[in-house]
């Protein structure tokens, strides 16, 4: 009997990514944003989560995708991260999906840079292929331009 | 309770008892007759030694039992506290907490041998053949804690009245007098009514005394931070609720929600106290460290201390507790002189030491002054030469307080002969470290002969703090109100002459003097549409701040309010961002920052940060699209051309003996801080790459002097970069440029009226490992190699 895992799964830019279930806290809404000015790129604001702050991270910058267009809102992911919670900007939540450990595979060769870093693979899911997001990495808030203060 | 829940609660009560015998017995040292003082050491051995009695540490309980007869000698008056009886019960003092430590990590009391302790302690309570006489006279004191002596115990010492006296008075009772004590005495005549009220008071205060520790319980810290956390909510939800009372015009629900606030607002301060403690819990233990080293080093040393009482969040007095212990020592030791030199300079023979603690502008300020020998400028400079922690130039160019700064430098001490406590070169930079740590900042003052003072500043982190709300950029901001100084509001008609310029910086008249201008959002680089506040038409919003001692006008688009805010901390990876030191939830339930003060004056430049402490966050090619103004290092490239970098991308600036250059392949590197060194030789970059690769193979002569490097960061390696010689530090507009003429070279700019070259450092690093790290096959070998 091979192992299942749930994922939570979410769409940017038209791809589809899935965290591990566990990982997650949260699912909500477009909150209000406090923009954080000087900070990282990926930093997209502070949002008020029921009196906790906490950071959001606009995964198509942290990803290096094409930036989303203004008219449309983002939703947030609350993640649970070794640095307290972090909310992930997506475009779209999908389904929750169970796969198991058969279709999963290590991301190609020919995947570089730092996006590598926070893909750990692939679940080959019947119909499309479904990113498998490295919560930890995700969260990192350093530039993926690397222009951010380097850490002493 | 099990066994170990009772071992626990008996190591964690016997911590704070050894704490407190070591306060008390370096007082009693200062006042061997103090009987009340020596009745409570007395009693917390006995405590101790009960305890381990029960519990089953033999070894513990036979030192304590020995210092307890050691003690009863001493509380009887047969033997007098002398300085060798002092040190022995510390001693003993810390054989018992080492025994504890040792129960605490393996539940066992160890093979410790304490038979030399044992035995000291035994000798010492030999009572000398002529007792004191006028000691042993002394009445004793009753041994037990928490019960009130008896009246006429207090009225036989202080008011004079005889045993036969209270005896009578006492039988008198006994037979049914309903009377008190006090009463049937005044009657007699025995005593004033004045002596027994004031009888009464003492006993009211050694009764609670004896209570206190019944009226306090330990509490978890975690529980308390949740409690913390929750007040916190609270806080908030009472703003919205106010706010929103605001609308209606309900008056019983206004009512309501003001008495909602005023208990918020006490349980609030209940709450923070809680986790408040005062600054002596640690300074408690200082007079013993004091001793100790004064002893050690045989010097005679006192201290003093001011605001104790000036309270600290829990977790900040845990942080600094080592930092300021080190630091006192450290003065002790070495800022301290001997007696002998001190009666020549003309001082008293025993030194001060005093601490001072105090809060201002948000923050909690910590002094700690000797009136000792004072730095020594000179020999710092000196050593810093030695030590290349400087270079000459440098040198030449600080400024006394610069110099004097150095010492927290790492691997540096001044002291010339190296004890047990200082002089190693670790220490002062560890102190640094570990404030910096926790948001502070250390600072030393010193005057030759008059002695040295240390400050250390720490921020109150955790807080509910009152703050003025501002809005830029469509965003708010909350400014903590401390640093708040004043408010500036400029009329549109008055905006044209009231903002001059000096040389392009804004600056603003106030009550005559010239006050510094800061647009928020030119330094928090908001977006364009805010830039009506530098229009004539408008009017300008300037809020006077003060940072580290001097005052700079903040100019934002509109001031809102002032509001009680929760500070929550940022993220540790938004903490790189200086210009904030929090975020905190506003009453609609958005997030607001709170901006750093201090590292918003640091960042426009207000008040300069201190080099090493430069961040490295603008890389050479956002300077060229950064309109602001900037801080260059100027130096001379190859043919006395004029060359410039960012200060902010140096690291330092280092000299080194060309004995130092050692090569690595064809490469110039040296050692520096326990790694290797890359050097890159600006010359050889710029230089054609015939010419280049010739020199490259060569170590420089060894009489062409000391090379002067830049310490450069790029990308989390370091290297150095080689120069003929370093010109200046200046602030300077960037904004008349034009193309670079070679490569390695980003653009050329005006600064100070020469025409410098922006050097790009990628660009260098590329080239230099290029044809040094990696040789490209088509190069031609070197033809020389020497």
């Amino acid at each position: 009997m091979p192992q299942t895992s749930q994922f939570c799964t979410f769409y940017l830019d038209k791809l589809l990514f899935g965290v591990e279930l566990k990982g997650v806290q949260e699912v909500i809404r477009s909150l209000d944003m406090t923009k954080v000015p000087l900070a990282p790129e990926v930093v997209s604001g502070l949002i008020n989560l029921r009196g906790q702050i906490v950071t959001a991270v606009d995964l198509r910058t942290r990803l290096a995708l094409v930036s989303r267009p203004a008219d449309t809102l983002a939703m947030n992911v609350v993640v649970r991260s070794d640095d307290g919670a972090v909310s992930l900007l997506v475009d779209e939540i999908g389904d929750v999906v169970e796969v198991d450990e058969n279709s999963f595979e290590p991301p190609p060769e020919t995947l570089r840079g730092s996006v590598r870093e926070m893909i750990l693979g692939v679940h080959k899911l019947h119909d499309r292929l479904m990113h498998v997001l490295d919560i930890e990495k995700a969260c990192q808030m350093a530039d993926v331009t690397g222009t951010a203060a380097p850490a002493r | 309770m099990s066994d170990s829940d009772i071992v626990q609660d008996f190591l964690v009560e016997s911590y704070e008892n050894l704490d407190r015998l070591d306060r008390e017995l370096v007082g009693l040292e200062k006042n061997p007759h103090d009987r009340e003082a020596l009745a409570s050491v007395f009693r917390t051995i006995h405590t101790i030694k009960g305890t381990c009695g029960f519990l089953g540490f033999n070894k513990l309980e036979k030192v304590a039992h020995v210092g307890e007869n050691l003690l009863t000698r001493l509380r009887d008056g047969q033997l007098t506290l002398n300085p060798e009886l002092t040190t022995t019960l510390l001693g003993m003092v810390d054989a018992v907490r080492q025994m504890l430590n040792q129960i605490e990590v393996s539940g066992q009391e160890g093979e410790r041998d304490d038979s030399a302790l044992i035995s000291t302690l035994g000798r010492l309570q030999q009572v000398p053949e002529i007792p004191q006489k006028t000691q042993a006279a002394a009445p004793k004191i009753p041994a037990e804690a928490g019960v009130a002596r008896p009246i006429g115990d207090i009225l036989m010492q202080h008011a004079g009245v005889t045993q036969a006296e209270i005896l009578l008075a006492a039988e008198m009772q006994r037979a049914g007098d309903p009377r008190h004590m006090g009463e049937i005495l005044v009657e007699q005549g025995a005593v004033r009514p004045a002596d027994v009220v004031e009888a009464l008071h003492i006993q009211q205060a050694s009764r609670a005394q004896g209570t206190a520790s019944d009226s306090t319980i330990r509490v978890d810290v975690g529980l308390l931070d949740k409690v913390m956390n929750l007040v916190g909510e609270l806080v908030l939800a009472r703003n919205q609720v106010l706010q929103f009372a605001s609308w209606m015009k309900d008056s019983g629900f206004v009512a309501v929600s003001q008495r909602l606030n005023l208990i918020t607002t006490e349980l609030q301060a209940g709450v923070m106290k809680t986790r408040m403690q005062p600054i002596g819990n640690i300074w408690g233990q200082f007079p013993r460290t004091v001793r100790d080293v004064a002893v050690g080093c045989g010097k005679t040393v006192g201290i003093e201390m001011e605001g104790k009482e000036t309270e600290l969040d829990k977790t900040i007095i845990e942080a600094i507790k080592d930092p300021l212990t080190h630091l006192v020592r450290n003065s002790v030791d070495h800022g301290i002189e001997l007696p002998d030199d001190r009666v020549k300079a003309g001082k008293d023979r025993s030194g001060c030491l005093i601490l001072r603690a105090f809060h201002e502008g948000g923050q909690v300020n910590i002094e700690i002054s000797d009136d000792g020998a004072g730095l020594d400028a000179e020999r710092i400079r000196k050593k810093a030469l030695e030590r290349g922690v400087i270079t000459a130039d440098q040198a030449a160019h600080m400024a006394e307080r610069e110099i004097f700064n150095l010492i927290f430098l790492p691997g540096f001490s001044t002291a010339e002969k190296v004890t047990n406590v200082s002089g190693r070169g670790v220490g002062m930079d560890v102190v640094k470290t570990n404030v910096e740590k926790i948001g502070g900042t250390v600072d030393v003052q010193s005057t030759r002969g008059q002695g040295t003072t240390v400050r250390v500043k720490i921020p109150l982190t955790l807080a509910i703090i009152p703050a003025l709300v501002v809005t830029c950029g469509g965003d708010r901001y909350a400014i903590p109100q401390i640093s708040l100084i004043e408010l500036v509001r400029l009329k549109a008609d008055e905006v044209g002459k009231g903002i001059e310029l000096v040389h392009g910086s804004p600056v603003y008249r106030l009550r005559g003097r010239l006050l510094p201008l800061v647009y928020l959002n030119r330094e928090l680089k908001l977006a364009a549409n805010t830039s009506s506040t530098t229009k004539d038409d408008s009017a300008v919003n300037i809020i006077v701040l003060q940072a580290d001692g001097r005052q700079f006008g903040l100019v934002v688009d509109q001031i809102n309010d002032t509001e009680e805010i929760v500070v929550k901390p940022l993220r540790k990876q938004l903490k790189t961002v200086k210009t904030f030191a929090g975020s905190s939830i506003m009453g609609d339930g958005k997030v607001a920052l709170i901006l750093d003060v201090l590292g918003l004056a640091q960042r426009a430049s207000v008040i300069t940060e201190t080099r090493d402490r430069a961040v490295a966050e603008k890389t050479a090619e956002s300077a060229l699209s950064d309109e602001e103004k900037q801080t260059f290092l100027l130096f001379s490239g190859p043919g006395d051309s004029r060359m410039a970098i960012p200060l902010s991308t140096l690291a330092r600036l280092e000299e080194f003996p060309a004995t130092q250059v050692e090569m690595s392949g064809s490469q110039w590197v040296t050692q520096y801080r326990g790694q290797i060194l890359p050097l890159i030789r600006l010359s050889a970059v710029l230089e054609e790459r015939r010419n280049k690769l010739r020199s490259l193979a060569t170590l420089p002569a060894l009489d062409s002097g000391p090379i002067r490097v830049l310490v450069l960061n790029h990308e989390g390696r370091s290297f150095g970069l080689v120069v003929d010689r370093i010109v200046d530090i200046v602030e300077a507009r960037a904004d008349v440029r034009s193309a670079a003429t070679r490569s390695a070279v980003l653009y050329s700019v005006v600064i100070g009226d020469r025409v410098t070259e922006m050097l790009d450092i990628p660009a260098i690093l590329r080239r230099a490992s290029v044809s040094v790290v990696r040789p490209d096959a088509a190069y031609t070998p070197p033809e020389v190699v020497n």
